[in-house]
């Protein structure tokens, strides 16, 4: 268990010398330091009131950390996608305004007084909810991630963008407020035969998805609430599906209408999309479980080494739709050594966990790698073990381990190693 | 102890008019489609007015949209081209996601007559019907789509799972290792120049 021991004493005291150096040769030329020795604005005179900001937003020095798209990777920027910045956030909860988003038809901006969600099919009783309705069944919290199935899709034949963010990011993991759907589905009596569900969004799209009852039976949420206040409009307000560890595409957003059925309804999203293409020219339909996968988020191409050799913190997240993520591996060297990262925080299943990696660099370049190991005994694998059973067609899925090469300046950038 | 929603009687009945409203979902065997028929030249007549400036006169596709037609015979080779014709494995899917989601940007604004003429020129642009087919209810549940049997449910349990449970290497697994590929040789990642800035600052 302690393969990696962290840095050593005599390694943490040279780099303070190193340090205490550079710090000597700044006070001669300056004097000591102006951020000490001058008065800056915010000591001397009187920051806004309490009533300057009902709702609150990031320091404007932050303005940097934000959701970005890929302009040509689609038509349209309503039938599309962007990027939760990763790179720049720690810990495994992505504040609201950074989750990224994937809508067919836009964001539907939906009244919750005239919001309905219908339960029909293969009940005994076809009913209608509100939104007060709802709120009414007795409520749980869910820590979970949300993984786009396409994301790291644009890699399968080979590095192409630059930055976690673009390659990982169609991610987000927040904590749902809402109501267990066995719940609401009880209300409404399914039927014996009644072995398939779809669910059906509000909006423009009217997104449709087939759901294995035993999937909607288990934790499956109709969730109202994200990180403690309402969902945003774009995360699927005033309601979305829930369906823990299963591809984002099935967490059907504005959701209305659930019907109960006895076989799928195969519709696009599972025939046309979200349908793996294999090199014998078959496709895998019903991939619904993401795989365990890890990044490393700092450092990374967006994230470069700015301080220059010594201590240097490695950080990343990992999560797996089939359970919680007990180890992670880190390699600095493309994968010869493997040294076992450091988990911290909480541990839950199918949510993001975070990893960090102290090490001391001694300023030679890095080949940065890391490997996912989940409670089922699954280990991430590279790209090319992937590959070599899917090809590079399948679109979805791509949980290979990424690797990011890091210069002697620090730039790092995404490569593939062979 | 936690009330069960069996117990708690929430909501109340749909009504016959709501559920005809939103349930307008259709199935591989039928299921859902609507009385009504339309053929491959109304069809042609609609798509034209309706979605040929995107998807092209001929479904070839306008741009970064959609290709409806065309690509048979592409999926094992580099690139494949998934339509239609060449992927989809049901006609019903056709019918269900044009009603329900197309024109893009004025859904749900075609009739039931509307859909199947018009689905009967996308068969038409693939190749699958004559220019004097005519769809309804029967003809679309018993069509027979060329890649029906092209799918097959997930196996990675069978296939992936073994191998990515193997034991692990931790030293001296590899010998060389060597770049292969490279995002700045791609270059088309989007510029930040935002980010650029703050970075630089906070280095000074």
């Amino acid at each position: 268990m302690s393969e990696h021991k962290g840095p050593s004493r005599r390694m943490l005291l040279g780099a303070m010398a190193a340090g205490g150096a550079a710090m000597t040769t700044g006070m001669a030329r300056a004097a000591g330091d102006p951020a000490i020795t001058e008065l800056q604005p915010w000591m001397r005179s009187l920051g806004d009131g309490v009533d300057a900001h009902p709702y609150g937003m990031p320091s404007p020095f932050e303005a940097h950390v934000k959701r970005r798209n890929v302009e040509w990777l689609t038509a349209d920027p309503v039938s599309s996608v962007n990027f939760t910045p990763i790179h720049e956030l720690d810990g495994i909860i992505t504040p609201n305004g950074l989750c990224f988003e994937r809508h067919h038809s836009g964001i539907a901006r939906v009244d919750p007084s005239l919001h309905r969600l219908m339960i029909n099919g293969l009940v005994d009783r076809e009913i209608v909810f509100t939104m007060d309705d709802l709120k009414r069944f007795p409520r749980y919290n869910r820590i979970h991630f949300l993984e786009c199935a396409a994301n790291s899709g644009m890699e399968w034949r080979g590095a192409q963008l630059n930055g976690c963010q673009f390659t990982h990011g169609m991610i987000h993991n927040v904590m749902y407020t809402g109501v267990m759907l066995r719940d609401v589905l009880a209300a409404a009596g399914v039927k014996p035969t009644g072995t398939w569900l779809l669910a059906e969004g509000a909006d423009a799209a009217a997104m449709t998805r087939s759901i294995p009852m035993e999937k909607a039976l288990d934790d499956c949420m109709i969730a109202f609430k994200m990180n403690g206040e309402a969902l945003r409009p774009e995360q699927g307000y005033p309601v979305r599906l829930v369906v823990p560890g299963w591809e984002g595409n099935m967490w059907v957003k504005w959701l209305r209408r659930i019907e109960i059925g006895d076989q799928p309804w195969q519709h696009r999203e599972e025939t046309s999309k979200y349908t793996d293409l294999l090199p014998d020219g078959r496709a895998r339909r019903f991939t619904y479980e993401m795989d365990a996968k890890s990044v490393i988020t700092n450092p990374s191409p967006q994230a470069p080494l700015s301080h220059g050799k010594g201590p240097t913190v490695l950080t990343g997240i990992a999560w797996s739709g089939r359970g919680t993520i007990p180890r992670v591996d880190v390699t600095l060297d493309g994968g010869r050594n493997w040294h076992q990262a450091r988990m911290d925080g909480p541990s839950l299943e199918k949510s993001m966990h975070r990893f960090y990696f102290d090490f001391d660099w001694d300023g030679r370049p890095l080949l940065l790698q890391s490997r996912a190991h989940d409670s089922t005994g699954y280990v991430q694998p590279t790209k090319d073990a992937l590959r070599a059973i899917r090809g590079p067609d399948s679109i979805y899925h791509n949980n290979g381990i990424q690797t990011w090469h890091v210069d002697e300046r620090g730039e790092a950038e995404n490569v593939e190693v062979g | 102890t936690v009330p069960t929603g069996e117990e708690l009687a929430l909501g109340r009945l749909a009504t016959p008019d709501e559920i005809a409203a939103w349930d307008i979902d259709i199935r591989p065997d039928g299921a859902g489609l609507p009385d009504g028929s339309g053929d491959v030249w109304t069809g042609e007549e609609l798509y034209v007015e309706n979605c040929a400036s995107c998807h092209g006169d001929f479904g070839e596709s306008i741009g970064r949209w959609p290709q409806l037609a065309g690509g048979q015979g592409t999926l094992t080779r580099d690139r494949p081209v998934k339509t239609i014709g060449s992927y989809w494995p049901y006609l019903s899917t056709v019918y269900d996601y044009v009603h329900r989601a197309m024109p893009f940007g004025d859904a749900q604004s075609l009739s039931d007559d509307d859909v199947y003429a018009i689905t009967a020129y996308l068969l038409y642009l693939n190749d699958l019907v004559d220019d004097d087919f005519v769809l309804d209810r029967e003809a679309l549940a018993g069509f027979d789509m060329p890649n029906v049997n092209g799918f097959y449910p997930d196996d990675r349990a069978e296939t992936e799972f073994g191998v990515f449970s193997a034991p692990i290497c931790m030293e001296d697994c590899r010998n060389e290792v060597e770049i292969t590929a490279r995002a700045e040789v791609v270059d088309v990642t989007p510029d930040d120049e935002t980010a650029r800035l703050a970075r630089e600052a906070a280095a000074t």
